[in-house]
């Protein structure tokens, strides 16, 4: 059985800022890291892997991103996964949801072909858009789950926890099928040991440009994008609120009442 | 490509310090700017140049080309509450938001309505905020929601208007539904928009959050119709008109076959405290880590019946188990927006503060005078939430007696 996750590398968002004053960003040694969610769906890919032993399950890694996001899937590998496949062309840049999931469906379709199940992280946490997957889904004709935080594989249909607004659902779908995870496996997750990242450094990370999937220029990148940045700019600043000193909690509770009874509340 | 005009580029490193993936940089041999391979063209940089040394060049598509496209479609999402469908908050609010775009263009408002045969006595209400026409699709196969049913009936739709704009509630089913259909249809799509607006070329100006609300993005879709976005609940206001329109209702025969869907429902799981939904709540009593114990959280209850509010909580206390996801507030829970937002032993990581700095009175109580709550609280207590809560409790009980 043939797993892909999809994962993508991003900066580490608590730490880019707005410099109020200049309106710039301010990054203070962003570190990339392997998106949280996304390492959610490789536990959960692994955690199937360690609970189907019969069905031989082989698990491949792939992005879209800059030759830097290669850190990100030998991590990958390290914590478990087989194979991995970089997309990665200077053309690639500027691609929208759009651009990002034809390019994920020619990159399966062109180097891994057949495939049974694609776990997906439930959101970047940079663009926070949640919408690759999906878009990548239909672009492959293949049903999509969202929001799964446990996955079992009956024969050849999966049973999806999904969170729902007000509690969960389980769903069944025949594979292949794609599904996002929202939260990892509850099985305590294992961190790599000295072997596992030896021994990722064996296994295969192929880098792969936008001339071996024999993409035109004009389905990729900012020229295969429909939408378009046009401005970046700060959030407004909210003007600063009173704070007091809640030592004396008498006066401090008084205090709240008042301000709450300005506004009506209480 | 990132192109660089070197002889405008003076070596500020403004363009340096604003990329967010650390992609441009002033190569210290020549002192101009230098693009690397992570660019991802996102464009921080060229709207920080005081210079105009930066540029990225554009495919353009005429506008005449996409004037055939009119109308403003949104998707009227139902949920049931308490056994009842009703259309959820946010679709008032989008038709709010249409009303005002439409200072700008003046196209119809429509709503699409999908769900089971007899929904028609809901759609009424639609009319009183702003809906020109709505219509309506009902089917058996469309009572569960699914992605594969909503997608076909919705495409169908849109085909067959031509709308300029389609827009969805950025909730649970909407965000997973608006990018099937955009795939579907080859269309751009903006995620998560907290702000719409027309601009002199008529297109929609889609603003929303990155990184975690530390930046925003205005995006455009020049050259796809309609254009799409799924909006965040709880951005926009609802506008009741004095007058409704005039009910203008068209059924849309719905063809859909059970093996269209492919995904089955065998199980749903609710219980009685997740029925509250914290999106709607106008008062939302929040707590965090800094409660202690999970019996604790008893306290916070109390406060929340005596100011009659909903008790939400941050990540921190889903994971420790102490409270269910669906009340969670923030970048992996929900978006809300009250009137009253009390957040309680809550630090206010950026993770969390996405999830409700919009909302209108913002109240904390936290121990540490450095918690980063503190910077969008309208009103902040430095103490012991322990101390100072019981107080509180005891004032709102004597002014109860006092005025009675
Ligand atoms: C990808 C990702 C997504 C995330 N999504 C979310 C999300 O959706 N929502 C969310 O909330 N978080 C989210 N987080 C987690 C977030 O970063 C924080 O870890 C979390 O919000 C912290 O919760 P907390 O404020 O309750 O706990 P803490 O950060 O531990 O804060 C507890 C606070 O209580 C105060 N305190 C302690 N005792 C008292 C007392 N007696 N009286 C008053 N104050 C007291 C302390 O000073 C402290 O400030 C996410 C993180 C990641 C990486
Ligand atoms: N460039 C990419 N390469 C591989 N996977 C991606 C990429 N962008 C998004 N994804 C996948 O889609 C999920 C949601 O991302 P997003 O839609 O950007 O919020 C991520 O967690 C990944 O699994």
């Amino acid at each position: 059985m043939k797993i892909i996750v999809t994962i993508k590398q991003v900066p580490e968002a608590n730490k880019v800022a707005v410099n109020p004053k200049t309106g710039t960003l301010i990054r203070e040694e962003v570190e990339s890291i392997l998106n949280p969610f996304c390492e959610y769906a490789l536990d959960m890919a692994v955690n199937l892997k360690i609970q189907n032993p019969d069905l031989k399950v082989e698990i491949i890694v792939i992005s879209m991103g800059p030759p830097q996001a290669k850190s990100a899937l030998l991590r990958c590998l390290e914590l478990g996964a087989d194979k991995a496949y970089l997309f990665s062309d200077r053309a690639f840049a500027g691609s929208d949801v759009w651009a990002t999931s034809l390019t994920l469906k020619e990159g399966i379709l062109k180097k891994i072909g057949n495939f049974d199940l694609i776990l997906a992280g439930k959101q970047a946490i940079d663009g926070d858009t949640a919408q690759v997957p999906a878009e990548l889904a239909e672009n492959l004709g293949i049903p999509h789950v969202y929001y799964g935080f446990d996955v079992e594989i009956v024969k050849k249909r999966i049973n999806v926890k999904k969170e729902t607004e007000k509690g969960y659902q389980v769903i069944e779908v025949r594979l292949p099928a794609l599904v996002t995870i929202s939260k990892g496996p509850s099985s305590i997750r294992r961190l790599p040991s000295m072997r596992d990242i030896i021994e990722a450094r064996k296994k295969p990370i192929e880098i792969i440009d936008a001339k071996s999937l024999n993409m035109s220029e004009k389905r990729i990148g900012l020229n295969g994008s429909f939408t378009q940045v046009v401005k970046i700019f700060s959030p407004p600043i909210k003007e600063a609120g009173e704070i007091i000193d809640g030592n004396d909690s008498v006066n401090a509770a008084e205090k709240l009442f008042m301000f709450l009874k300005e506004k009506k509340i209480v | 490509m990132l192109q660089i005009n070197v002889e405008n580029c003076t070596g500020c490193k403004i363009c340096e310090q604003a990329c967010p993936y650390g992609a441009i940089i002033i190569d210290p041999e020549t002192k101009k700017a230098k693009v690397l391979d992570n660019c991802t063209l996102c464009g921080s940089c060229i709207n920080v140049c005081r210079y105009k040394a930066l540029s990225i060049k554009r495919v353009m598509i005429p506008l005449e080309n996409l004037k055939n496209f009119k109308g403003i479609i949104i998707w009227g999402e139902l949920e049931n509450k308490n056994g009842q469908l009703q259309f959820k908050k946010v679709v008032y609010e989008l038709l709010g938001k249409a009303l005002e775009l439409n200072k700008e263009i003046n196209e119809p408002i429509s709503v699409v309505v999908l769900g089971p045969p007899r929904i028609s006595a809901l759609i009424d209400e639609l009319f009183y905020y702003g809906a020109d026409i709505v219509y309506l699709c009902e089917h058996e196969l469309l009572q569960e929601f699914s992605n594969d049913g909503y997608t076909t009936v919705l495409t169908t739709i849109i085909i067959d208007k031509k709308p300029s704009i389609v827009l969805y509630g950025a909730t649970i089913k909407g965000r997973e539904l608006a990018p099937r259909i955009a795939a579907r249809l080859n269309l751009g799509l903006t995620a998560d928009c907290t702000g719409l607006s027309i601009n002199k070329q008529k297109q929609l100006v889609q603003t929303r959050p990155a990184f975690g609300g530390n930046i925003m993005a205005s995006i455009l879709s020049p050259y796809t119709r309609p254009q799409m976005a799924t909006v965040r609940p709880n951005t926009f206001s609802k506008i009741k008109l004095k007058q409704p329109k005039k009910c203008q209702i068209e059924k849309i025969s719905v063809k859909l076959e059970k093996q269209s869907i492919r995904t089955k429902i065998i199980e749903e799981i609710s219980s009685k405290t997740e029925l509250i939904n914290i999106e709607d709540a106008d008062i939302l009593i929040s707590v965090g880590r800094g409660i202690g114990s999970k019996e604790n959280i008893k306290l916070i209850y109390e406060l929340a019946q005596e100011l009659k509010g909903i008790v939400s909580s941050s990540r921190a206390l889903v994971e420790l188990g102490w409270t269910k996801h669906p009340i969670q507030v923030g970048q992996s829970g929900k978006t809300v927006s009250p009137q009253l937002y009390i957040a309680l032993g809550i630090s206010g990581a950026i993770q969390h503060l996405v999830g409700m700095q919009t909302s209108d009175i913002i109240v904390a109580i936290n121990s540490d005078p450095e918690a980063p709550i503190f910077k969008v609280a309208d009103f902040g207590i430095i103490g012991d939430l322990f101390e100072i809560i019981p107080q509180f409790l005891k004032l709102c009980r004597k002014n109860k007696e006092s005025s009675l």
